[in-house]
């Protein structure tokens, strides 16, 4: 279905971006490349585009201007089901979890297996999305005791819930992952454990973006930082390279950080 | 290393045990105690059986079984995070309908008058639920607002229809489907039944009713996985108002008539039967089987009541007690599950 990613070349690229939501220019121009088992960070203040940026290439959002190449074939996604059919998975801050289901049926959401009860009538593989469900939480070396499996999502802590999310995507293949402030609702020991969440990924060879405000995270994970101010890009930087005043420079704009 | 749940209190959790069964098989508790309860009131005054009494219960199958077929409907649109308030008066509207058109073919055979009959209600009852459908899911009115219009259109469709009076119908063929036995089961009860079956499957079998729990928890969610929801929420109230629609059919097929008023008292049992099964107002949760429970819960308080001569008006008293002890069991269930956390 997916082919393998061209060697060397960026699994994802963005050209020259740029989205416009009344007066307001969202995003103006922005463009970044994303490799296999790299982690992209976006920085910026509130406003700055970040969200805007992602919404456009997971779908939600069609760009004004520019262009989106997935393993260096352009693409139009004009829906979220586009972006995750090849394998563009996002994962938003709320968490894209219903929290009356169990694992499994989260993990499967909107493409439950099917099967048949008495030979003909349709009806959707509980037993398989419980078991697969496991099987990805394993792989992704999380541990979620089999009594909750069968359990609303709500009973599950918060990195436990971050890790659904992460094991539904990754379920369904996703060649690139897309993180809205995966830590931002969480306790310190749960951020670690989404940050090594992260570091596996890269081991899978998982592309993954992520933003957050959490200069922390960034460093911790991000193989580069792309900081993004007022809908433009204002810098990029390779995390070993730069710190973190740099990087809140870059955020809050050279002459306001002088002044 | 690994994302483990904080370790619980093995002593907690056994604590609990009995208290977490106890919460999820309260309804079918209380339905029992009611039911023994009526028992040794009806041994004790009278020195005969309630439970063991064909009549009685044949007829709390025939009490329950309309505003059953209410309430199935609108389970699923308090699961989908809905709520429908046209329910009683499409009910209404249907069975005016259908005795409006059986009456002007009374000159045909009568099955195909009949037949003529059950299509015109069913038609009907979709179109009060093609608009809620479109006002909620398209145009995002809020359910209650939505449906409560439909209340009052569908009222007064049913009454003009009607020309404010009862419609009759002189059918034999209809007077079989309201009166005659299946096996010794009254055949609306024999129906109510096959939607029951039908229904439950799809909830808790299918995508479809996958879909409905995963719209209810999380609509976000749900789009975001692809679940077309606006289509989802327009079949769910055609749901709604089918069923309101087979309602209006028993309904006349059981007194030969329509009438307009037909469901008006029905519409807050249905709601009562779907919220003591267990399901939230909040939408997420519910089954078709606890809304069955509860519609027999109140069916059983409303025959039993009668029966052993307490004032009648008690009935709404105990029903609407009922109504509340089920939302704070609920509750306590789910802080039981550690689902509720007090948040401010």
């Amino acid at each position: 279905m997916r082919s393998e990613p061209v060697s060397d070349g960026p699994l994802l690229e963005a050209r020259g971006l740029s989205k416009r939501f009344g007066g307001v220019q969202a995003l103006q121009q922005v463009s970044f490349r994303l490799r296999a088992g790299e982690v992209l960070a976006l920085a910026g203040d509130n406003g700055a585009g970040k969200s805007t940026l992602i919404k456009c290439i997971s779908g939600v959002h069609h760009p004004d201007e520019g262009e989106i190449l997935y393993q260096g074939r352009p693409v139009r996604l004009d829906n979220p089901r586009e972006a995750r059919e090849i394998g563009i998975e996002t994962i938003y801050q709320d968490l894209a979890l219903a929290d009356n289901l169990d694992v499994g049926a989260n993990v499967f959401l909107g493409r439950e297996p099917a099967t048949r009860r008495f030979g003909i009538l349709p009806a959707i593989d509980r037993r398989r999305m419980r078991d697969a469900a496991h099987e990805v939480l394993k792989t992704l070396e999380i541990e979620i005791p089999p009594s909750k499996l069968t359990l609303p999502v709500r009973t599950l802590s918060g990195g436990q819930r971050q890790a659904v999310a992460i094991g539904r995507a990754i379920y369904w293949q996703a060649s690139v992952l897309i993180m809205d402030e995966p830590t931002a609702a969480l306790g310190v020991p749960e951020q670690r454990k989404v940050r090594e969440l992260i570091l596996r990924l890269k081991e899978q060879a998982v592309g993954v973006i992520f933003i957050s405000h959490n200069l922390v995270d960034i460093f911790a994970v991000a193989d580069r930082i792309l900081v993004l101010r007022r809908g433009r890009a204002a810098g990029e930087r390779r995390t070993p390279e730069t710190d973190h005043d740099e990087i809140v420079k870059l955020m809050v704009g050279a002459e306001s950080a002088a002044a | 290393m690994a994302v483990s749940a904080a370790p619980a209190g093995a002593a907690g959790e056994e604590q609990h045990a009995w208290l977490r069964f106890l919460a999820a098989a309260w309804s079918w508790l209380f339905l029992l105690l009611l039911l023994v309860f009526f028992e040794s009131w009806a041994q004790a005054a009278y020195g005969i059986s309630f439970v063991f009494n064909r009549l009685n219960v044949q007829s709390i199958a025939m009490f329950a079984a309309v505003p059953l077929l209410l309430g199935l409907g609108q389970t699923f649109v308090i699961i989908a995070g809905g709520i429908d308030l046209s329910v009683g008066f499409v009910m209404g509207l249907a069975a005016v309908i259908m005795a409006r058109v059986m009456q002007m073919l009374t000159g045909l055979p009568p099955g195909l008058a009949l037949a003529a009959g059950l299509g015109a209600a069913f038609l009907i009852s979709l179109v009060p639920g093609t608009i809620n459908g479109l006002l909620i899911a398209r145009l995002r009115v809020p359910a209650f607002i939505g449906t409560l219009g439909m209340y009052g259109v569908a009222r007064g469709a049913g009454f003009l229809a009607a020309d404010g009076t009862t419609v009759p119908v002189n059918n034999p063929w209809l007077f079989e489907m309201g009166n005659a036995r299946l096996l010794g089961v009254p055949l609306p009860v024999v129906i109510t039944i096959a939607v029951v079956l039908a229904l439950h499957y799809v909830l808790s079998q299918t995508r479809f009713g996958q879909y409905t729990y995963a719209i209810g928890g999380n609509r976000m969610a749900a789009l975001r996985s692809g679940i077309n929801v606006r289509r989802h929420t327009m079949t769910i109230y055609l749901i709604s108002a089918g069923c309101a629609g087979i309602a209006g059919m028993i309904y006349t097929a059981r007194f030969s008539a329509g009438a307009a008023q037909a469901g008006e008292p029905l519409l807050l049992d249905s709601i009562a039967a779907v919220v003591i099964g267990g399901a939230s107002l909040f939408g997420g949760s519910g089954t078709i089987i606890g809304t069955v429970i509860g519609a027999l819960i109140i069916a059983v308080i409303q025959y039993g009541i009668v029966f052993i001569d307490v004032e009648p008006f008690w009935q709404f008293v105990a029903v609407g007690v009922v109504i509340i002890v089920s939302v704070l069991v609920d509750q306590s269930r789910s802080r039981l599950k550690g689902e509720i956390k007090d948040e401010v």
